[in-house]
């Protein structure tokens, strides 16, 4: 069967902004999905609102809409664009459901658009748990032993039944979002609530627990001619009870005999085909009981998932791709393998190495939330690591998640393994309860002399597992007391995957000292590729590993190269549009016949796509990893200024040992990130900055903020993300900062400045060649100062600074990159405040609005910078001057504060989001209220408001209220601000505080009348009441809005979403209109 | 770290090539031909299948020995590999079902474990080159006496093992009362063979492989089985005239592995030795008559010369399936009469489980021969 000749305009949808649970992985999918569809002639439309993706990149689609992933706005799509089939597979459940509700609401048929890959009714019928119970029950499969419940009586009944603990599985939502499970009566009634209203169909499934029992998952794929095959086997370390993406997880399977792995696969073939996915891939979850093999099926996506994209790099097998070009008619033998390139892609592979995936959470910005694992995903990341055996790739995967562990290593002090002490009762207790430490607290409890069979016990890791620790502590004790280390000896260790890092402790030496002897003893990795076949076929694809065996194969092209260093495992603070910029730079580079080589961890990504660079390395990205394949390659240089920090903090050590580092130098990085470097030459430029200072002790910071004047930002140096930054109002909670959140010493010092409050905050990104400097693009945040860049909302062009102050701010930006040799990208930060404008930091690096700005001003700002750090000039690339579009383009932030029940969800200059989306419009007005929909804010457009703010924000509430009261709102307040309010002739109805008595403002927005909650906090010390305010906002899904700009923006949006019908223009459409102003095409 | 009662060894093979590890088990020199199977899971059946007699075994997967080893799965009575190459040997098992671990198993039936070998590298070298006889011995490097022993080895082609494997009298397996007797000829047949014919109804009669025509017949079996094997199946040539014989009776034939090529020689086909051969469980052989792609187990060094245009010299013999890798022979069946064979192994352990319906074919046309025969008689 060819591929279909009866459809030709193809919709694909997007997952949105990344959030817990479904992350870089669908811009990896959704990228194939585009490409793979265009490669066969189709002409594909896209809808997604995330910008930091390479999907959403102009040239991957033919018409790329960012808009809302919501069924109202791709209908919209849908009417406008009438394509003829809909791919909805590949953007997860996001896409999922939108895709689902328009077929329910008959607009799929309205405008003839056909459901592809799978069809409505597997979808239903995987997704909605009884009748997913029903069909395993049909093809003689067992599933936990559950009931649904639609309500909380049911689901009282329920809880008879199964007893605790109880597994709570909420229908149709992701990464386990709104599940859990419950131990007691009170957690079962808070979870199975929190499930119902976040199931947008009101079901959960409570499930009898299965906790310790083994897990398992298999990626399957099905085509029309009815072929499947399994393209991995994955085993989790953690056993049931973790949600597999919080799971350390192996592939292939490691515990099961062939007999156990068939039944898996029948039952897993039997499962695809029975759930009706005609044309595509699915991942069916197992667990099976220790101690008797039981097995059941615990539930299947039927579609691309964060484990499918794990399952495509860890074999080499490209699941969203292949599934693409089964959804349009091929068959499974139709398709060439396109890693050897010779035989078919209807075949199972095989591996000869071990795949090791570690979660990475982000628990630490999130103090007072509990750090306990469970069907809930909290990780916000991932690192993969392939090595010859276990042992090899989970001390591989475990230091490239670059939490300063080299390996499976103890944290310094108990404390950082998550203990309160070293006893063994803390270790029991602890090592029962899943937590992200737990795997380091085994290491601790194997030290002290728990036996594999006790920790077994406790943890229900299966004893295999254990084993293989165990082996690594033999094995370290082993080298500790050899006399000599000798190349056998070396190698013995490196081939368990130890770092040098490692074996330096173990020696008592510092890790260039093990490198060196290493070196000396010829003691270097083999490089092997990930072929499909283990070894059968000949492969050409270059997608390679480290390990000590005896034979590289990496091949040698002779061809000038350039290295490429990565952004590692997502996290907040660093995600996905690192990753794009680095894609991007490959792009650029790969057109200007330059070998391109990736070094990166992170399975989730495009740049780990074997065919996005020339040569991908997929290592760990630490300063032995890099060395190594920069040692083995020789390269023109490496790129360090595109992945974020963590190629960024290697960019010494590469230097050291005689690494070209390619674009702005070394010492002009350093300069940015030294307080006392970087004042020098912004004293030469007369640019102004807050007052600020350096310390490295307790009492030092005191001293120094006391001079300064207090309120102070506080921050750790070199940290991004605003990890542990905060502002800071008063010398006890000066002294309580270092109790609590940051740790001081001469080699850690802390930065203080000034805080400006009230005042304005713009982002500029710049780029230079070395000669000339061009401004990328100027943002106005939405958020006033005080708030992290990376979770404040912005506008491009800005709208409220005035020309004069953009125009010091473009001056200042020229001047620093000039006087910084910059040679690439570069991003500063201003503030404004009483019309001076400050810069409150610069990052001679590529940032993470870099993405936006580019779609913002229709230039690929990464992909410039790269062939500028190769020595092409910006009038070679033809872009010389700003552009400034003539339409308005919003970012805003998206948040994981759901996932984190008692998070108080306010806003500071800690970053916190973990996504973005883009909005763009006419006006601003649109522009935002379009970015606050796909974010997930829907804006009300009628009923109440509350608003309580505090004493500072009371003279500037009043025009807001007054144009929300214009609009129809009514409004609510507590007594003073309604006072207040009423004072200025803005009709308020007073609301009891909480302490107050009934009804209070909970519950307001409890029962659903007020619709939009205005809170700004009363500083550090906010009140219990404003807490719980924000926290039912949060849980009840009310809109809200920590800071009055953000109100003001709000009202400009509900006005323009009153106002007009909305429309869609496809970003294609945009650009067209800014060449048309410019004259020219955009870059 | 050493592993505990390991000794340096070495795998030679006879172009010189040397692979460096470790060694357990049996003291050799142990010479054989070397292979490498992909199969990731199922190797407590690899190494007791006797299809792998006289060989020593590479296994791709580098992890080996994670689950143990149980009673249940081995494919015959005891280990039939030479010897096993692997890169690393779990010194630990965890399964509900295992009772020891590989070494323990492997060491007192006399099968050398060489480990810590870069398995890649063996296995893109014997790829390349193509399969060939190796010795593992004692020792960092090759010592001479090892280089004597590889020598003295014969090759492959042209080496008669089927009768060495083959049980030397006749046993019978399932229910007495069992509703159809098939004989099976074990030229070194799988014991899951054996489980699957009596999972459908059947009564084995497991002859020795040099049983004449005529002591089968007989016996008046419903089908006739001819089974896997190892070596080469040119050098059975005392089965042609068997199978000429019973086919001829019009008696229901399947034949699996060493057994298909048996038959596509009687037709007048020829054999062939495959340059490195197919031995894992994930070969795409495509079903002709459907179009439909089955995943395989396969486990053969030699193989039916022809392709999916038929078989030179056998023109009563159509190809019914084809490996997608290769496009070699993978299953054919008689124009006229009763007969199918297939090249890999529906029968699977290790393997998947796509081809099973083979056996419920072979029954349908065992059952409709019964049904004929009641009617005529």
């Amino acid at each position: 069967m060819p591929r279909r000749t009866d459809i030709h305009r193809i919709l694909v949808i997007g997952s949105g902004p990344i959030v817990i649970g479904q992350a870089a992985e669908f811009d990896y999918s959704g990228t194939q999905a585009a490409r793979a569809l265009r490669e066969e002639g189709y002409e594909v439309i896209l809808v997604n609102s995330n910008p930091a993706t390479i999907m959403t990149d102009p040239e991957v689609a033919d018409r790329t809409y960012i808009e809302p992933v919501t069924p109202e706005f791709v209908e919209l799509v849908i009417e406008k664009e009438k394509p003829d089939a809909l791919l909805p597979t590949m953007g997860g459940q996001t896409a999922l459901n939108v895709a689902m509700k328009l077929s329910e609401r008959g607009v799929l048929a309205k405008h003839g658009v056909e459901l592809i890959g799978a069809k409505a009714r597997a979808i239903k019928m995987a997704e909605d748990r009884k009748e997913f119970g029903d069909a395993m029950l049909r093809i003689g499969l067992k599933c936990p032993e559950g009931r649904i419940a639609t309500t909380w009586d049911e689901a009282l009944e329920i809880a008879e039944f199964t007893g605790y603990p109880a597994i709570i599985r909420p229908a149709f939502t992701l990464g386990g979002s709104g599940g859990g499970i419950a131990y007691n009566r009170e957690e079962y009634e808070s979870i199975v609530r929190g499930g119902l209203a976040a199931s947008p169909v009101s079901q959960v499934l409570i499930e009898r627990s299965l906790l310790g029992w083994k897990e398992f998952e298999l990626e399957v794929m099905r085509d029309f001619a009815d072929n499947v095959v399994i393209v991995c086997s994955i085993e989790n370390i953690d056993p049931m009870g973790v949600h597999t993406g919080d799971s350390i997880t192996v592939a292939p399977a490691m515990t099961l005999t062939d007999r156990e792995y068939q039944v898996m696969r029948d039952a897993a073939c039997a499962v695809i085909r029975e759930i009706g996915v005609e044309a595509g891939g699915c991942n069916i979850q197992f667990a099976v009981n220790p101690a008797n093999g039981e097995m059941v099926v615990i539930e299947m996506n039927p579609r691309v998932s964060r484990s499918s994209a794990l399952a495509s790099k860890a074999t080499g097998f490209p699941i969203a791709k292949i599934g693409t070009k089964l959804a349009v008619g091929y068959r499974l033998d139709e398709i060439t393998n396109d890693i050897t390139k010779t035989t078919p892609a209807s075949f199972e592979p095989v591996l000869d190495y071990v795949v090791v995936k570690c979660p990475r959470f982000a628990f630490e910005k999130f103090p007072n939330v509990p750090p306990t694992l469970t069907t809930q995903m909290k990780s916000v990341g991932e690192s993969m690591a392939i090595g010859r055996t276990f042992k090899e790739a989970f001390q591989k995967g475990l230091r490239a998640l670059e939490t300063g562990r080299d390996g499976w290593t103890l944290g310094a002090r108990p404390i950082d393994d998550r203990l309160p002490d070293e006893t063994i009762e803390s270790l029991r207790g602890a090592l029962r309860q899943p937590t992200p430490e737990r795997i380091f607290q085994i290491k601790r409890a194997m030290l002290a002399g728990l036996t594999v069979e006790q920790i077994f016990e406790l943890t229900w890791v299966d004893p295999w597992f254990l084993h293989q620790m165990k082996e690594l502590i033999e094995a370290e004790r082993w080298f500790q007391s050899l006399h000599d280390m000798g190349a056998e000896e070396l190698r013995e260790m490196k081939r368990m995957g130890f770092s040098d890092k490692q074996l330096a402790r173990l020696r008592g030496n510092h890790e260039s000292d093990i490198r060196r002897q290493r070196w000396a003893q010829g003691v270097r990795p083999a490089y092997k590729m990930v072929d499909t076949c283990a070894g059968e076929f000949p492969s050409e694809t270059p997608y390679l590993y480290s390990n000590y065996d005896e034979e590289s194969e990496a091949p040698r092209s002779g061809k000038k190269s350039v290295v490429i260093l990565g952004s590692g495992p997502n996290r907040i603070g660093q995600g996905v549009e690192f990753d794009y910029m680095c894609v991007r730079a490959v792009m650029a580079l790969r057109d200007r016949g330059i070998e391109t080589i990736m070094i990166n961890s992170n399975p989730e990504t495009v740049s780990t796509d074997y065919d996005t660079a020339d040569k991908l390395y997929f290592e760990p990205l630490t300063l032995e990893d890099v060395l190594e394949v920069v040692d083995r390659e020789q390269p023109l240089g490496v790129i360090v200024q595109l992945g974020g920090q963590t190629p960024l903090k290697l960019t010494r050590g590469l230097e050291a040992a005689g690494v070209k580092i390619l674009g702005t130098s070394p010492d002009a990085i350093d300069i940015a990130e030294d307080r006392e470097r970087f004042d020098q030459i912004a004293r030469s430029l007369n640019i102004r900055q807050p007052e600020n200072g350096t310390a490295t002790s307790v009492d030092a910071a005191v001293q120094v903020a006391s001079t300064i004047g207090y309120p102070v930002l506080v921050r750790p140096s070199y940290v991004l993300g605003g990890r542990a930054m905060q502002i800071v109002y008063d010398e006890p909670s000066m002294r309580d900062y270092f109790e609590t959140a940051a740790r001081v010493s001469e080699d850690r010092p802390v930065l203080i400045d000034r805080f400006l409050e009230d005042a304005f905050e713009a982002d500029v990104d710049a780029i230079s060649d070395g000669k000339i400097v061009v401004i990328g693009g100027v943002m106005q945040h939405i958020e006033n100062a005080g708030i992290h860049s990376g979770d404040s909302a912005c506008v491009l062009p800005p709208f409220l600074i005035r020309e004069e102050q953009i125009a010091v701010m473009k001056q200042h930006a020229i001047a620093l990159a000039k006087a910084l040799g910059v040679v690439g990208l570069m991003n500063v930060q201003f503030a404004v405040k009483d019309n001076v404008v400050y810069v409150l930091e610069v990052n001679p690096r590529g940032s993470r609005t870099i993405p936006f700005v580019s779609k913002a001003i229709g230039v690929p700002l990464a992909s410039v910078a790269a062939r500028c750090m190769i020595g092409d000039t910006l009038e070679e690339i033809g872009f010389t001057e700003e552009i400034v579009p003539p339409f308005v383009s919003v970012k805003e932030a998206v948040f994981p504060f759901t996932k984190f029940p008692g998070f108080d969800p306010v806003l500071g200059p800690e970053m916190r989001s973990t996504g973005e989306v883009m909005g763009i419009a006419d006006t601003f007005g649109t522009a935002y209220a379009r970015a606050q929909l796909a974010a997930d804010n829907a804006l009300p457009l009628e009923g109440a408001i509350f608003v309580t703010v505090n004493d500072a924000d009371k003279p500037n509430v009043t025009s807001i209220a007054r144009r929300y009261h214009e609009m129809g709102f009514v409004l609510y307040a507590t007594e003073g601000t309604a006072k207040f309010l009423r004072g200025h002739g803005v009709p308020t109805r007073t609301v009891n505080k909480l302490h107050e008595g009934r009804p209070h403002g909970v519950d307001l927005m409890v029962n659903g009348e007020v619709r939009l909650l205005i809170n700004t906090p009363l500083g550090k010390h906010a009140k219990y009441d404003d807490y719980r305010l924000r926290q039912t906002a949060v849980a009840h899904r009310v809109s809200y809005t920590t800071t009055l700009s953000a109100a003001e923006a709000a009202c400009d949006a509900i006005l323009a979403l009153k106002s007009r019908r909305p429309t869609v223009r496809s970003l294609q459409e945009w650009h067209q209109m800014l060449a048309e102003e410019m004259g020219v095409g955009g870059g | 770290m050493p592993l505990r009662d390991s000794i340096k060894g070495f795998l030679l093979l006879e172009d010189g090539t040397l692979f460096l590890g470790q060694l357990t088990g049996q003291v050799p020199p142990t010479v054989a031909e070397v292979v490498f199977t992909t199969n990731m899971s199922g190797y407590q059946e690899v190494f007791t299948d006797p299809s792998y007699k006289g060989q020593i075994v590479v296994m791709t997967a580098p992890m080996i020995g994670n689950y143990g080893v149980n009673h249940e799965d081995p494919e015959s009575a005891g280990a039939q590999v030479a010897g096993i190459v692997v890169r690393e040997i779990s010194r630990s098992y965890s399964n509900w079902r295992a009772d020891g671990d590989l070494a323990g198993w492997l060491g007192p039936l006399g099968v050398p474990i060489l480990h810590g070998v870069d398995t890649r590298r063996l296995t893109r070298h014997l790829r390349s080159v193509g399969v060939m006889r190796g010795v593992i011995g004692v020792g960092a490097e090759a010592t001479a006496e090892a280089r004597a022993a590889l020598e003295a080895c014969p090759s492959m082609e042209g080496l008669d093992l089927a009768s060495v494997v083959s049980t030397r009298k006749e046993y019978s397996w399932g229910a007495a009362d069992a509703p159809y007797h098939i004989v099976a000829f074990d030229y070194g047949i799988k014991r899951n063979i054996l489980r699957l014919f009596e999972d459908h109804g059947c009564r084995i009669t497991v002859v020795p492989s040099t049983t004449s025509a005529e002591d089968v017949l007989a016996r008046k079996p419903n089908g006739v089985f001819f089974s896997n094997g190892p070596g080469d199946p040119a050098a059975v040539d005392y089965a042609r005239q068997t199978i000429r014989t019973i086919a001829d009776r019009k008696v229901p034939i399947f034949g699996i592995c060493l057994g298909h090529q048996l038959i596509g020689l009687t037709f007048g086909g020829s054999t062939m030795k495959l340059p490195y051969g197919h031995r894992g469980g994930n070969h795409p052989v495509k079903e002709l008559a459907t179009g439909r792609v089955l995943i395989t187990s396969q486990n053969h060094g030699f193989a039916v010369k022809g392709g999916e245009d038929g078989i030179p010299g056998a023109p009563d013999l159509e190809v019914t399936h084809v490996n997608l890798n290769d496009g070699t022979v993978e299953g054919l069946r008689h124009r006229s009469l009763p007969l199918f064979a297939v090249q890999y192994h529906p029968e699977a352990a290790p393997g998947p489980h796509d081809a099973r319906p083979l056996f419920k074919q072979f029954l349908n046309a065992v059952r409709d021969d019964v049904t004929r025969s009641a009617a005529t008689a």
